[in-house]
């Protein structure tokens, strides 16, 4: 039992900590928020100079080859500077799956260059229906001379918009619900048949739904085995699950940090609000809260990668839930000490609301993995 | 990051495994694992058996005859025996007055009195709290006035814990009452409770049971020689032991423990014709529980973990205490909803008695209500928790 991180670990969270200290101020992440398409290519380039678009990505295609615990401490530091470009669909999602899908010709064109940062690669997965069900693939893809047709919409992709090249999920078999015969395709944002609406989310990011109409790929685009994508796609998010939970667990740190900061300055009946017993109460509660959620964030990056899918799951989702109604709680309660600051654009507090916000709305939320954690058989 | 134990501790780990299947007494672990309540004599007599295998005092130094475990050994420790049903440890003697004594007591009263605490012949217990000295316990009155080589003990002690079983009452005295500061004034005493003067008259909790007392002292004389360190420094020493106290604070290992009784009932009784426990609103209550108790499995490993680092086990520990009492009081809850109406018949002495057969419904339903009425206790004891958020916005947030 261990709970120290190697001096390399150390250093790349200093370095991703210093980081975002020095390049992702307020009023920077506001002039990227307000700039063209709501983020910064060259803040990706600037991110993927720390080596950081290489850390989910093997060694031998040009990456570092690290694991869950180091995209846990770049989460966090993320978290704490709400970094809006594409991180965890980008470098997390996109990277583990395409190492786990074992195709060694889509491995080798796209790994190195979403390791140096160059292209952006993005897995469209998600569904209407899907609601944190990943074998919820309705989408379809026919097959056709030489080729395959897609048909199906894929919703509120993160990052879908800044795609060089999107992954879309279809069916090649089975029904919506299986695990067997889901597919994965290597899609160019602009061909024929695409229709990307890109849009912005409560939260600052950006996201796209993607419609396919009669879209016609060739065989070549099929990535892995066909009908066989389930497990990579999987494996891509669990690592996404733990990675989410650590940027809210940064997120938490910080809000904690700037609402103590804020009851200590802010003077109300002749002294500062912080001496008010039923707001330490509150502020010790939602401190207790992110130790916990922190705790689960250290358990879901240990067992993301854990070969027995029971325990796997049950760790994952009693990870998410946990970490997400202390995010919700954490959240709204740093809202309310700020009174009407709380309210305002002008603060941070009110952007590290909307981000826990949508991290419980996404890849499931406490209900749904509440079910999950049920359904491992725990009981 | 590792979470996983080292070999070497698992290795312990089955050692103390087989330990308890030999040598736990399951007459008792049965009354553990039941809810049932534990009699005095269960406690002394595993105390010794512990003793014996030379486990008597798990987090005592080698040099006062403990095994010299680390905390992570303590840890497995506490959670195995708690699996297995071992009555829990009474802290009063092993875990509050002999870290006073090895830290701040003569050679003379190591002597004197370690090794009873250590082999269970001599039953300690608490004379900390008053009628007016609560949660603010340097408020405290009782009087012992030096007259020669003896002090003069008179006042009330009160919610002192299984005192009727006691042998000897650790004490804090205000020998002082001029000064400047209240917390100056206090002198830490040992009395033997068969002294003349002293009177324990039961306080019954609403479960009906006996487990608390006031303690009253009247003229007793108890020698200077029986108190420990200087004279008006008992504060120092009072905060020492409510440090050590917080050990094994998060009760995880009972915890998860009960978690498993829980789902046995839920298992056993049914909704609909379907176990509730397949109940989703229901399944949803219990694994909120269990997620939660995951999360303080992690939390109480860290702190352990720092702890073996030297890192003190500082504040934190409230963390520990407070989420950690909160699921010790979900859960009797979650049993107590769970059996439902037959969780109303009530028969005190056959709890007492370890034989449900005359109580009204399932055995396993009939303690369930008194525990659960029991259990509030442990967000009030100890530092209640509202008490223990003032020490996290002081200490941690440094408000």
């Amino acid at each position: 039992m261990d709970f120290n991180f190697s001096d390399e670990q150390q250093l790349l969270a200093d370095t991703v900590q210093r980081f975002v200290r020095d390049n992702y101020s307020f009023e920077a992440r506001r002039a990227i928020l307000q700039g063209k398409g709501g983020w910064s290519r060259d803040m990706w380039q600037e991110i993927a100079g720390l080596g950081l678009t290489a850390i989910n990505v093997p060694e031998e295609h040009g990456g570092l080859g690290n694991g869950p615990v180091e995209t846990m401490l770049v989460m966090n530091a993320l978290g704490e500077g709400l970094v809006v470009e594409p991180f965890l669909a980008a470098a997390v999602i996109a990277p583990v799956f395409l190492t786990r899908i074992g195709d060694k010709a889509a491995a080798e064109q796209l790994l190195p260059n979403i390791a140096s940062g160059e292209r952006i690669v993005i897995l469209a997965h998600q569904e209407p229906q899907t609601r944190g069900e990943i074998d919820h693939v309705a989408t379809r893809a026919e097959k056709s001379s030489g080729g395959y047709v897609l048909d199906g919409l894929k919703n509120v992709i993160i990052g879908g918009g800044a795609a060089d090249e999107l992954l879309i999920s279809a069916r090649t078999s089975g029904r919506t619900g299986d695990t067997d015969g889901i597919s994965v395709f290597r899609v160019d944002p602009k061909a024929a048949g695409v229709t990307l609406k890109d849009y912005g989310t409560i939260d600052g990011l950006r996201a796209a739904d993607i419609e396919l109409k009669k879209v016609t790929v060739p065989a070549s685009a099929l990535v892995g085995a066909e009908g066989k994508a389930f497990a990579a796609i999987e494996a891509a998010y669990d690592h996404a699950l733990s990675a989410l939970c650590a940027e809210a667990v940064g997120i938490m740190k910080a809000v904690n940090a700037t609402t103590l900061d804020y009851t200590k300055n802010r003077k109300q009946f002749g002294q500062p609000i912080a001496k008010f017993q039923v707001l330490q109460h509150r502020m010790a509660d939602m401190f207790l809260h992110s130790e916990q959620a922190k705790s689960m964030s250290y358990l879901a990056a240990i067992k993301c990668v854990d070969p027995e899918a029971g325990e796997r799951r049950r760790a994952l989702s009693a990870a998410k839930v946990i970490v997400g109604q202390a995010g919700r709680f954490v959240g709204q309660q740093a809202v309310q000490l700020h009174g009407g600051m709380g309210m305002t654009e002008e603060l941070m507090v009110s952007h590290y609301f909307k981000r826990l916000t949508a991290i419980e709305l996404t890849l499931g939320d406490a209900d749904f993995h509440t079910q999950q954690f049920i359904a491992t058989g725990a009981n | 990051m590792d979470l996983n134990f080292t070999p070497a501790e698992l290795a312990f780990r089955d050692e103390v495994r087989q330990f308890l299947r030999d040598r736990l007494p399951q007459d008792i672990a049965q009354r553990v694992k039941n809810g049932l309540a534990l009699r005095a004599e269960d406690y002394t007599r595993w105390q010794k058996i512990l003793f014996q295998r030379g486990w008597g005092a798990p987090g005592w130094p080698k040099q006062f005859g403990g095994p010299g475990w680390g905390p992570v050994e303590m840890h497995i420790y506490d959670e195995e025996a708690a699996a297995a049903g071992a009555p829990r440890t009474i802290p009063f003697g092993l875990k509050m007055v002999a870290p006073v004594i090895m830290a701040f007591g003569s050679p003379a009263q190591q002597q004197r009195f370690l090794p009873g605490i250590l082999n269970g012949e001599v039953w300690w217990c608490q004379g900390y709290s008053e009628p007016g000295a609560g949660s603010d316990l340097a408020s405290l009155k009782t009087r012992a006035e030096r007259q020669g080589d003896h002090y003069i003990v008179n006042g009330q002690k009160t919610w002192n814990t299984l005192g009727q079983y006691a042998d000897w009452i650790f004490c804090l005295v205000r020998t002082d009452p001029n000064a400047p500061k209240q917390q100056q004034g206090i002198s830490f005493l040992l009395i033997d409770m068969k002294t003349p003067g002293i009177t324990v008259r039961p306080i019954i909790t609403m479960d009906g049971a006996h487990e608390v007392n006031e303690v009253w002292f009247e003229n007793v004389k108890v020698p200077v020689e029986n108190r420990i360190g200087e004279e008006n420094k008992g504060w120092t020493y009072a905060k020492f032991l409510l440090g050590h106290e917080r050990t094994n604070i998060a009760g995880v290992g009972a915890s998860k423990r009960e978690l498993g009784r829980l789902k046995a009932i839920a298992r056993k009784e049914t909704k609909n014709g379907r176990p509730l426990l397949e109940d989703l609103l229901f399944a949803a209550r219990v694994a909120q529980v269990e997620m939660e108790l995951m999360a303080l499995e992690i939390t109480n490993l860290r702190a352990l973990s720092a702890e073996s680092e030297k890192r003190a086990p500082g504040p934190e520990a409230s963390i520990l205490k407070i989420k950690g009492t909160e699921i010790q009081q979900a859960l009797t809850e979650l049993m107590m909803y769970a059996v439902g109406p037959y969780a109303l018949p009530f028969e005190r002495g056959s709890i007492e008695e370890g034989d449900l057969t005359s109580v009204a419904g399932p055995d396993y339903a009939a303690p369930l209500a008194a525990t659960y009425c029991n259990v509030r206790k442990v967000t009030i004891y100890g530092g209640s928790n509202e008490i223990q958020r003032n020490i996290i916005s002081q200490m941690i947030l440094g408000l």
